[in-house]
C-alpha cells in the first residue's frame, strides 16, 4: 500500500497505459505543455513525446470526434476533456457518433474510445464551471459510465476502461485530485461492473457515486454516534449499472437515501428511485429520500455555493428524516 | 480523346453515373410504393463528383460520407444488393437495416457512413486520418459534405486541425447551392468556399462538379498529393441537385427555371455528349449499359424483397460489442 492522491493515481493510470499500448495517447487542451489543466499529464510531454501527448485547439466536438476517427481506425485514444462543462460543445460527436455507429452500422464498427473529464462544483468556480451532468450521459446507451470516487478506482478504471471495445466516459470530480488515499502495489485494473459497498450498515442505505462518497462517509460515521448503522453504497458504473447491489442493500436496510450532486429534477437519483421503487418496493419500510442540489445555477459565493450543494450534514439531516418516529421531508 | 482517360474508362465513367442515377430513380417508386420509408435524399444531378473521386482511392483508403450517400457506396462497390436492402430496412442490407437511406457503412470498404448530422463526419474523417498518420500508413480519408456544413464549427475547427497536424484527409465539400432550403448567398457572408478553405493553409480547387472528367482530374491531383504527405486537400465541387431535397421537400425557395437551366448542364448528357464528339461512343454503347443496370436493379430490389427483416430479438444486439454482439 502506498499514499497517493487522486490526481497521481490518474497520472499513474495514464502513464501504465502509454508505457504498456503503442495505440494509446492522449489529447485534449493543454494535455502537452502545461500539463493537463489538473496536472494529470505532468511531464508526458518530455516523456511520451508530441506524437502521443497531444494538444488540441479549443474545438471540443471536433478533438472528441476526432478520438471517435482514430479509435475507428484502429488507436486507443485517452481524449481529455478539460471539464464536463465544455463537453456540451461535443455532444454531436458523442451521443450521434460514439454511441450510434456501432448499434447503427449493424455491428461492423467499434469505437475503443477512453474519454476523461473532470466534473462537479464546490470550489467556487461559479455556474459555468460546476456542471454536474453524468446522469446525462448515464442516458446514453452505447457507452460507459464511470465515476470512480478513489484512487484505486481514478487508476483501475482507466486501465479497464482501454480494455472495452466501446466508449468508455470517465467522470473524475475535481475536488478529488488533491484529496489523498491508499493505493495497492501493484494497483491493476478495476471492476467496471459492479458497485461497492464501501461501508456497511443496517439501519439505511446512502447510494452515492463520484464525489459525493467523502461526504457519505463522513455523515455516517456522524449518525453512527446517534445509533443509526449507515450503508454506504458507491455506485461507480451508471452505466450500465449494477441495480442488483442497490436493491440487495435495500432489501437489508430497507431505508435508502440518494445522493446526487445533480439537480433533483430529472436527475440520476431519480433513476435510482425508480428502480428500487420497481425492483424493492415491499423491501422499504419508507419513502426513498433524494438530496441533490438545489435547482440554481451554482452561485460563485461560498455561503450560497455551499447552500446549494449536498454536505455531510445534509446527508446526516436528510437521513434522520427518514428514520422510524421522523417525517419525511417534501 | 483527352489524354486523361481511354475508351473504356471513359465507359466506366458514364455506367457509374448512370447507375447512381437508374438506382435513384427506382428509390423514387419504391417509395411512392411505400417500400423505402423515412427520408430519401436524392443524389441525381450531382453524380458525377462520386464517379469521379471514388475510383480513385485505393481500396485500403477511407469514405466518410453524409445522408445523400447512395452514390458513394455504389461506387465504392457496396453491392447494389446491399445498398437497396438496406433501404428496404432488410437485414441483408449494408447495416442489417438499422441505418436506411441515411446511413450505409460498409466495413469491408472502409466507408464509414451514412452520416447525418451536418458536418459530423468531419472530425471522424480527421479522426481517421489521425490514426493512419500515427500507425505510419499511408491511407487517404476521403471526407464528403456539402456546402450546409461551412456554415458549421466543425468545417471550420477541422480544417484547421488538419491543416495543423498535416494530417491526410481529403475534403470534399459537395457544394450544391443550398442548405437544404437555404441558398449559400442567404447563410454565408463569404460564399467562396474553397477561398475560406485557403485561409486554413490547404490546398485547394475549385471545380465544376458537373463535368466528370474535370472533377476527375481534380480527384487526380488531390488524391496524389494527400498520399504524398502532403497533408490535407480541399476541393470544392460546384454541382446541383435537381431533385427536391428529400422526399418530403415542396421547394419553395428556388424557381424552376433555375433548375431547368442546371439541367442543361446535367452531368451524364454532358458527357455523352462529349464521348460523342471524341467518337467514344459506340452506337449501342448506352443500351447495354443501360440493360446492364436494368437488370442490376432488378436483382436488387428482388433482393431486398425476398431478404428476411432483422428478428425483433436482435433489437439490442450491438448497443455493446459484449451484449449479444
Amino acid at each position: 500500500m502506498k499514499k497517493i492522491t487522486y490526481r497521481e493515481a490518474v497520472r499513474e493510470g495514464l502513464r501504465q497505459a502509454l508505457r504498456s499500448d503503442p495505440r494509446v495517447f492522449v489529447m485534449g487542451e493543454d494535455v502537452g505543455k502545461y500539463g493537463g489543466t489538473y496536472g494529470c499529464t505532468k511531464g508526458f510531454l518530455d516523456e511520451f513525446g508530441p506524437e502521443r501527448v497531444r494538444d488540441t485547439p479549443l474545438a471540443e466536438s471536433t478533438f472528441v470526434g476526432a478520438g471517435i476517427g482514430a479509435a475507428l481506425g484502429g488507436m486507443r485514444p485517452i481524449v481529455e476533456v478539460m471539464t464536463v462543462n465544455f463537453s456540451l460543445l461535443a455532444l454531436d460527436q458523442i451521443l450521434n457518433n460514439a454511441a450510434t455507429i456501432r448499434h447503427m452500422s449493424g455491428g461492423q464498427f467499434s469505437i475503443p474510445l477512453v474519454v476523461r473529464m473532470a466534473t462537479g462544483g464546490g470550489r467556487q468556480v461559479a455556474a459555468q464551471h460546476s456542471h454536474s451532468l453524468e446522469g446525462w450521459f448515464a442516458h446514453i446507451p452505447g457507452i460507459t459510465v464511470l465515476t470512480p470516487a478513489t484512487v484505486a478506482d481514478a487508476k483501475g478504471m482507466l486501465l479497464a476502461a482501454l480494455k472495452q471495445p466501446d466508449p468508455v466516459f470517465i467522470f473524475e470530480h475535481a475536488y478529488l485530485y488533491p484529496v489523498e488515499g491508499e493505493l495497492e502495489e501493484p494497483a491493476g485494473e478495476a471492476d467496471i461492473r459492479r458497485a461497492a459497498i464501501r461501508r456497511i450498515g443496517s439501519d439505511v442505505s446512502i447510494i452515492m457515486f463520484g464525489g459525493s462518497l467523502w461526504k457519505a462517509l463522513a455523515a455516517a460515521e456522524q449518525l453512527s454516534a446517534d445509533g443509526i448503522d449507515v450503508e454506504v453504497v458507491d455506485l461507480r458504473v451508471l452505466r450500465p449499472l449494477d441495480a442488483a447491489t442497490i436493491l440487495a442493500s435495500v432489501a437489508k436496510t430497507h431505508r435508502a437515501l440518494i445522493v446526487d450532486e445533480a439537480w433533483r429534477t430529472g436527475s440520476f437519483a431519480a433513476e435510482i428511485s425508480a428502480q428500487i421503487m420497481e425492483g424493492a418496493f415491499y423491501e422499504l419500510d419508507g419513502p426513498v429520500g433524494r438530496l441533490c442540489s438545489v435547482e440554481v445555477p451554482l452561485p460563485y459565493p461560498k455561503h450560497l455555493e455551499d447552500a446549494a450543494l449536498p454536505s455531510a450534514e445534509r446527508i446526516v439531516q436528510a437521513v434522520r428524516s427518514l428514520m422510524p418516529g421522523e417525517r419525511p421531508r417534501p | 480523346m483527352p489524354q486523361a482517360v481511354d475508351r473504356p474508362q471513359a465507359l466506366e465513367l458514364l455506367r457509374q453515373m448512370l447507375r447512381i442515377r437508374r438506382f435513384e430513380e427506382k428509390c423514387v417508386e419504391l417509395y411512392s410504393l411505400g417500400k423505402i420509408r423515412g427520408f430519401l435524399h436524392l443524389y441525381i444531378g450531382e453524380e458525377a463528383v462520386a464517379a469521379g473521386v471514388i475510383p480513385l482511392l485505393a481500396h485500403e483508403d477511407a469514405v466518410v460520407a453524409t445522408y445523400r450517400e447512395h452514390g458513394h457506396a455504389l461506387v465504392r462497390g457496396t453491392p447494389m444488393r446491399a445498398l437497396m436492402a438496406e433501404l428496404y430496412g432488410k437485414a441483408t442490407g449494408c447495416a442489417r437495416g438499422r441505418g436506411g437511406s441515411m446511413h450505409f457503412f460498409d466495413a469491408s470498404r472502409r466507408f464509414y457512413g451514412g452520416l447525418a448530422i451536418v458536418a459530423g463526419g468531419l472530425p471522424i474523417a480527421v479522426g481517421l486520418a489521425l490514426a493512419d498518420k500515427l500507425q505510419g500508413r499511408n491511407r487517404v480519408t476521403a471526407c464528403f459534405f456539402g456546402d450546409g456544413a461551412v456554415a458549421e464549427g466543425e468545417f471550420h475547427e477541422c480544417l484547421n486541425l488538419a491543416a495543423l497536424w498535416a494530417l491526410p484527409v481529403l475534403f470534399l465539400c459537395e457544394n450544391n447551392l443550398y442548405a437544404m432550403g437555404t441558398a449559400l448567398s442567404r447563410h454565408q457572408s463569404e460564399t467562396d468556399i474553397a477561398r475560406k478553405a485557403r485561409t486554413y493553409g490547404m490546398t485547394t480547387q475549385a471545380v465544376d462538379g458537373m463535368d466528370v472528367l474535370a472533377v476527375r482530374d481534380a480527384a487526380h491531383s488531390a488524391v496524389e498529393s494527400v498520399r504524398g504527405g502532403h497533408g490535407p486537400y480541399f476541393l470544392e465541387l460546384k454541382t446541383y441537385r435537381f431533385r427536391p431535397h428529400s422526399m418530403y421537400d415542396p421547394e419553395l425557395y428556388r424557381q424552376k427555371d433555375e433548375v431547368e437551366q442546371w439541367k442543361q448542364r446535367d452531368p451524364i448528357v454532358l458527357f455523352e455528349e462529349m464521348m460523342r464528339e471524341w467518337k467514344a461512343l459506340c452506337e449501342g454503347d448506352l443500351a447495354e449499359a443501360e440493360a446492364h443496370i436494368a437488370a442490376e436493379i432488378e436483382d436488387a430490389v428482388a433482393f431486398a424483397e425476398a431478404s428476411d427483416w432483422e428478428p425483433v430479438e436482435d433489437l439490442t444486439k450491438d448497443v455493446y460489442t459484449q451484449a449479444g454482439g
